[in-house]
């Protein structure tokens, strides 16, 4: 008897440990590879300065775009019940596991210059190919969808009798929102927009698909990576260190955030709804 | 006083909820859960619509369905005290009470014995104090007509009881039109000056807690309010007391005037419990019971005994000497065997 027990402890550390290892050592190569010095002289490399810019502009807007867009559909879709609204839902969800790859083909035949709105586009005079717009149409069709289906989670935590609380004290719909609803539903939207910022930032197969490598242009980091990787491992190593650190700081940023959430504004009661009895 | 009229039909998943009432002072709505109670707040206070139905204070009308008038909840003049208080988490009290109305808030904190809590969180707060805020708050906004959703039932025992002694002291002193829902009968009867007892979505009768006990409508709101009942069946009998024959074939007489079949009603406080002597005939009006068990009550026992429920003193149980498994003699005052015609 003792001794199944004690296999089954080693089984489970062992297993622990091989699994740790296995998710630790490539992060830990793309570290330790090089001496730190030789990452610090590439970061001035133009290869890496044009992808950071590219990466960091059309990753705020397209993070503007989904938080000003996504906020009112996952609260409508969070605190309305109509027909078909799990279908919608499960509309929202399906660029969640789209491959890259079927997202670009979309993107091009839906918004490309020959797509569905090209000609409407063209005829505006937007032009949303190869450039800069048709990144953050790419990184906003992959990172919305994870933002919104998080953000309608957020939302419905957020007990209903408070909300029919705020109403009968005399508050109107737009004041419940941004004074119950918004602070309450606070840490899983900034949680959202995290997920949907570490999302965005990797974004590569739609975004080659539909806007291209051009440096400086359209080539974010995760582009830059792979146009250097087979001439200039350095650069690539530099990049994908960089990437490490950026992502590291953004789920270090929404522990912090969700922590301090939580020992601020804890909820005595969520379960229980306004019963009708 | 201003007076709200409520009048509405509404349907859930097991029954109609149907109900007319003119709210004045301060009154209970009790009846078991499920019976529609709190459905009836939400369409005072507009978060449930109703199929059709007219909701108004004075002449202020808030909800009239054959004309086409809903107002909004923050349109309706409601004080709504939520099931277990619903205060903002994220606010502390003083934010939760001017939540409701900057100009009274501070004059809340004062008059509810909160203002040491304004800077407290929710979660800081005992149960009694939250009722306390949930009060002040639903107050601020100035409303027309207070509605309490169970405003006890998520304290403990302890607190329940003076919460329950100061909502009955402040209600009367706010002089709104107020309507408390509860379950417990004991709860409605010790806050408001009338009771209305709904089941299944009707109100079956509304009343001061007397005219319940004297003169319950039917054997539901009888027992409801606490009474022991018995079925029979009942022959008036021109300038005596009417005859009442038991189901288990004993007779009592009663002071109700009734005919045919009848439940009948009888409250603990009002069974008197005897030895059997066998050198003394029963007493008048009594039936043959076997205790079967005891609980202490306070300064009170309560007995039950067969079909019955008592309640007597305590030192009159001890003079009495009853123990579980004796055998006594319940009698009964032919006024206090109130019999219900059954349909």
């Amino acid at each position: 008897m003792a001794s199944r027990r004690l296999l089954v402890a080693v089984f489970f550390f062992a297993a622990s440990a091989v699994a740790l290892a296995f998710l630790i050592l490539p992060l830990a190569a793309l570290l330790t590879d090089r001496p730190p010095s030789s990452l610090f002289d590439q970061l001035s490399n133009p290869v890496v300065t044009d992808a950071l810019v590219v990466s960091l502009e059309t990753s705020a807007a397209a993070q503007a775009l989904i938080i000003l867009l996504g906020t009112p559909l996952a609260y409508l879709l969070a605190s309305r019940r109509f027909r078909g609204r799990s279908a919608v839902v499960t509309l929202v969800e399906l660029p969640i596991v789209l491959p890259p790859a079927v997202a670009g083909i979309g993107l091009i035949v839906a918004f490309g210059r020959l797509g569905l709105l090209g000609g409407a586009f063209s005829a505006l005079g937007i032009d949303v190919s190869f450039n800069k717009a048709a990144v953050i149409l790419a990184v906003a069709f992959v990172a919305g969808p994870l933002y919104v289906r998080v953000a309608i989670a957020a939302f419905e935590a957020v007990d209903p009798r408070l909300v029919a609380a705020s109403r009968t004290l005399g508050a109107g719909p737009a004041r419940t929102f941004f004074r119950v609803v918004l602070p309450l539903a606070g840490s899983g939207l900034t949680a959202a927009a995290a997920l949907a910022l570490a999302r965005g930032l990797g974004e590569f197969g739609a975004t080659i698909m539909f806007a291209g490598s051009l440096q400086g242009v359209t080539q974010t980091l995760p582009l830059a990576i792979y146009y250097v990787f087979d001439t200039n491992l350095d650069v690539a190593l530099t990049i994908s260190a960089l990437f490490v650190i950026m992502t590291a700081a953004v789920l270090m940023s929404l522990k912090l955030t969700s922590l301090w959430h939580s020992s601020r504004s804890a909820s005595p009661s969520r379960s229980a709804i306004f019963a009708s009895s | 006083m201003a007076l709200l009229s409520v009048g509405f039909a509404l349907p859930l998943r097991h029954f109609r909820l149907e109900l007319e009432l003119e709210l004045d002072g301060v009154v209970a709505l009790v009846g078991p859960s499920g019976a529609g109670k709190t459905t009836v707040l939400s369409v005072i206070a507009g978060l449930a619509r109703p199929e059709s139905g007219r909701v108004a204070l004075d002449d202020e009308v808030w909800l009239d369905t054959d004309r086409r008038i809903d107002l909004p909840p923050d349109r309706r003049r409601v004080g709504l005290v939520f099931q277990e208080y619903a205060l903002f988490p994220h606010m502390s009290v003083r934010q939760n009470v001017a939540y409701g109305g900057q100009r009274r808030a501070d004059e809340l904190l004062a008059r509810f014995g909160i203002a040491a809590l304004a800077d407290a969180r929710p979660d800081q707060l005992s149960g009694g104090e939250r009722q306390r805020v949930a009060l002040a708050r639903a107050l601020a906004r100035d409303p027309g007509v207070l509605l309490l959703d169970e405003p006890l039932s998520s304290l403990d025992g302890h607190t329940k009881a003076s919460v329950r002694s100061e909502l009955a002291r402040l209600l009367p002193e706010i002089g709104l039109p107020t309507l408390i829902v509860t379950h417990d009968y004991e709860d409605a009867v010790s806050i408001a000056a009338r009771a209305g007892v709904l089941v299944d979505g009707r109100l079956r009768q509304l009343g001061s807690p007397d005219e319940l006990v004297t003169r319950p409508a039917d054997a539901f709101v009888a027992s409801f309010t606490g009474a022991n009942l018995l079925r029979g069946r009942a022959h008036t009998r021109a300038g005596a007391l009417a005859e009442v024959v038991l189901d288990s074939g004993e007779p009592l007489q009663s002071t109700d005037q009734v005919q045919g079949d009848v439940d009948i009603a009888i409250y603990p406080w009002d069974v008197i419990l005897s030895h059997e002597d066998a050198s003394t005939p029963p007493p008048a009006n009594s039936i043959r019971v076997e205790i079967t068990a005891m609980t202490r009550v306070g300064g009170r026992v309560r007995v039950a005994a067969g079909p019955l429920n008592a309640e007597l003193a305590t030192e009159a149980a001890a003079a009495l000497a009853l123990v579980p498994g004796a055998i006594v003699r319940a009698s009964f005052a032919p006024a206090s065997v109130r019999l219900i015609r059954r349909d």
